[in-house]
């Protein structure tokens, strides 16, 4: 039995878009459907004018078809009654069931339970609850084209400051055509009491969705930030190229926790989300902290490596990954720590799991700067592999410039095997409960890191993907 | 209780198994004896389930509430709810999984299938650790990952103990006694004993009479080329060690 992907299904709502190709105009209207200030306009243009002079990365363990970027759709919205819903009758009936078939309940029933959402369907928002609360406290959490128009100074003092526009190929598109995404701004002193919360979906038939995130924690601030995504079943390649920048001040700390469900294509290979993000936080205050945790489960080709540049003094650098492939997928995933601050440290702890014909690595940088002294990095990469014809691959990269640095660095490969199943399921567990047991036990320093129900859903993911790959 | 009729059997498409019968009522212990590939560890994996061995003909009847069953199409875990057991002769290793969790899962499931309370980690840490006493073992290790560095002998002792936390009704013993030393082996044969009642059954698979020492059968079975070729009682068994499978196969 062959476990389809539980969320493929697509709503039809009537959709606001720009004819397919990339040039200067399509830059320049998306800015001004955003009503964006100028220098928004500046900025991605000259994303764009650069991006034009660049060459798609092709360093990664995998290989895929061209990408045709004039044959992708840069903008789709879903059509405005007014300007805009102001409460959730508004929104658009579709819309709102889809997020309820996804389980995403876009009411007062997520303030109970704590979660503050900014949903975004396709590239634009479409509500966002907790609003007040958030006020109150001084929290901004927010769709970026809103912070555009309501804090315009710190869009712009920080958007780009991690992530340059110019970065990557990849990073320069998003900046050039970017439509949506979240924004969020912790004062000083502030603990954010919600953990807060976006669902991605792919809707659109080939749009390929530019997201850009930026959170801003002022100095003693914490928050914690969920990302969940699922997207509906699709024939074609979909791109996808997001920009995360998490920038934390002294004593902030950013907590950031991914579950990713995208479609990842059939089990020939067919389909499945291009998944090209760049994701980097800067700990730019002394004793800042930022904690990336990713549970990877979907898209066709995965490439990704969120990072941390460490440059307060005694600043705290964190990466806990699990990435799981099935079928033809490809995942190239890892993580980043640059030491410049003096006493700074960093945890990798990578976890893969392949399994069918799907190829995955860890790809990891320690860079030690001259002048982090006492810098400290431990590292652990661990491969599991489900079957024979998978692979598992690390790469890592150190580079020591500092010889008061402590770096340790662990790895190991191992194997689910049907006779695992097999002495679990005689002792009166059923197939689920003991590749759920494995996978749990194979990834629960990972796990452990993330908030509890997020926790829940990434092992009921990664089980539903395994069941059928084991015995 | 288990009643196996004219059973032929594969593995990866060997035929294994070549008409067996047997037939074990509550309260027995049946010893099953036989040279190298006479068919002991596939008739094990019959009972229990394992999905490459797979049953080309005939019968294995339970008793589940109160009435005979063929199990032969039930998944290795309903069998285990219902109270069937293997104590492997490798037991396998589950990196990261820790053991107290392992039986508690194990444990609960059971519990759960037959309508009885689950237990918390509280309780069962409680629950887990007496029987470790009654079993004369350390309980250093069930924190540890289940039979991860294990030396031999702890690997068997694990058996047992999870065969004491599901207290099952039908007990196969792989070559329990393989690679043991004699005090491990007395521990061993201790804790079976401990569990043997009158309403629990045991099949111990054995290479040797020395396993049988401590625990006493109630009837012995020579398995030689997928069939039983001689029943008899525990005098069968030192007829064996004292002369070999020899005179059983040329008679």
């Amino acid at each position: 039995m062959e476990q389809e992907y539980k969320y493929g299904f697509v709503t039809e709502v009537e959709m606001d878009t720009l004819p397919k190709g990339l040039n200067e105009e399509v830059v320049a209207v998306i800015s001004h459907k955003k009503s964006e200030p100028s220098f928004m306009l500046d900025w991605r243009l000259k994303a764009y004018r650069h991006w034009l002079t660049m060459k798609e990365p092709h360093w990664a363990n995998f290989h895929y078809e061209p990408i045709d970027y004039q044959d992708i759709r840069y903008y789709a919205a879903p059509k405005k009654k007014t300007d805009g819903p102001k409460s959730l009758e508004e929104v658009d009936h579709e819309v709102v069931k889809t997020f309820e078939k996804l389980g995403i309940p876009l009411s007062e029933q997520k303030r109970l339970t704590g979660v503050a959402v900014d949903a975004v369907f396709d590239s634009v928002s479409v509500g966002t609850t907790h609003q007040k609360e958030l006020e109150e406290l001084g929290i901004i959490f927010c769709p970026i084209s809103e912070a555009l128009a309501k804090h315009p100074e710190l869009v712009k003092k920080y958007m780009g400051s991690v992530v340059p526009a110019t970065d990557n190929f990849f990073a320069a598109l998003n900046s050039a055509v970017f439509t949506d995404g979240s924004f969020c701004y912790i004062p000083p002193g502030v603990r954010c009491p919600v953990e807060l919360s976006t669902y991605f979906r792919i809707n659109a038939k080939e749009t390929g969705q530019f997201e850009r995130t930026l959170i801003i924690a002022d100095t003693g601030s914490y928050v914690s930030y969920l990302e969940g995504c699922t997207a509906p079943v699709r024939d074609e390649n979909q791109l996808h190229a997001a920009v995360v920048e998490l920038i934390a001040l002294d004593n902030a700390e950013i907590k950031y926790s991914t579950v990713q469900n995208w479609y990842a294509g059939d089990k020939d290979g067919r389909g499945g989300i291009y998944n090209f993000v760049t994701k980097r936080g800067l700990c730019a205050g002394h004793h800042s902290k930022i904690s990336w945790t990713q549970v990877e489960a979907g898209s066709a080709i995965t490439w990704k490596y969120p990072s941390c540049i460490l440059r307060g003094d005694h600043s705290v650098g964190e990466f806990y990954s699990v990435a799981l492939t099935n079928n033809k997928m490809n995942a190239d995933t890892g993580t980043k720590m640059i030491h410049i601050g003096k006493h700074t440290r960093s945890t990798i702890i990578s976890k893969g799991i392949s399994s069918d014909y799907s190829h995955n690595s860890y790809r990891g940088m320690v860079k030690i700067s001259p002048g982090a002294d006492h810098a400290r990095n431990f590292s652990q990469c661990d491969s599991m592999l489900v079957g024979n014809n998978c692979s598992a691959n690390t790469f890592p990269d150190i580079q020591i410039k500092n010889s008061t640095a402590v770096l340790e660095h662990e790895a190991t490969t191992s194997k689910i095997s049907a006779e695992q199943v097999f002495y679990l399921q005689s002792r009166g567990l059923n197939k689920e409960e003991a590749i759920s047991l494995v996978i749990n036990g194979f990834c629960k320093e990972v796990f452990k890191t993330l908030p509890l129900e997020f926790a829940v859903e990434a092992v009921r993911l990664l089980e539903m993907k395994l069941e059928n790959s084991v015995g | 209780m288990l009643n196996i009729k004219d059973l032929y059997a594969s593995v990866e498409g060997n035929q294994i198994l070549k008409g067996l019968n047997l037939s074990v009522k509550a309260g027995q212990v049946h010893a099953i004896m036989g040279p190298n590939g006479s068919g002991k560890s596939t008739l094990s994996k019959v009972i229990t389930g394992h999905p490459q061995y797979v049953a080309d003909s005939g019968l294995v009847d339970f008793e589940i509430n109160g009435q005979m069953v063929n199990i032969l199409g039930m998944e290795p875990d309903q069998r285990a709810r219902e109270g069937i057991f293997l104590a492997f002769q490798y037991p396998v290793e589950l990196p990261g999984v820790p053991t107290s969790e392992f039986l508690r899962a194990s444990y609960n499931s059971v519990c759960r299938h037959h309508g009885l309370e689950q237990m918390d980690p509280i309780d069962f840490d409680g629950f887990i650790r007496e029987k470790m006493k009654v079993l004369e073992m350390d309980d250093k290790y069930i924190d540890r990952a289940v039979n991860v560095d294990f030396s031999g002998g702890e690997k068997k002792r694990n058996e047992i103990l999870q065969m004491a936390v599901l207290n099952p009704r039908l007990a196969v013993l792989d070559e329990t006694d393989s690679g043991l030393d004699v005090d491990s082996m007395k521990i061993v044969a201790h804790g079976v004993n401990l569990l043997r009642s009158k309403r629990n059954a045991m099949i111990v698979i054995t290479h040797y009479q020395r396993l049988l020492n401590y625990i006493k059968p109630d009837i012995v079975h020579v398995l030689y080329q997928g069939r039983i070729i001689k029943t008899g009682g525990p005098e069968l068994a030192l007829k064996v060690e004292d002369q070999g499978y020899d005179w059983l196969i040329k008679s």
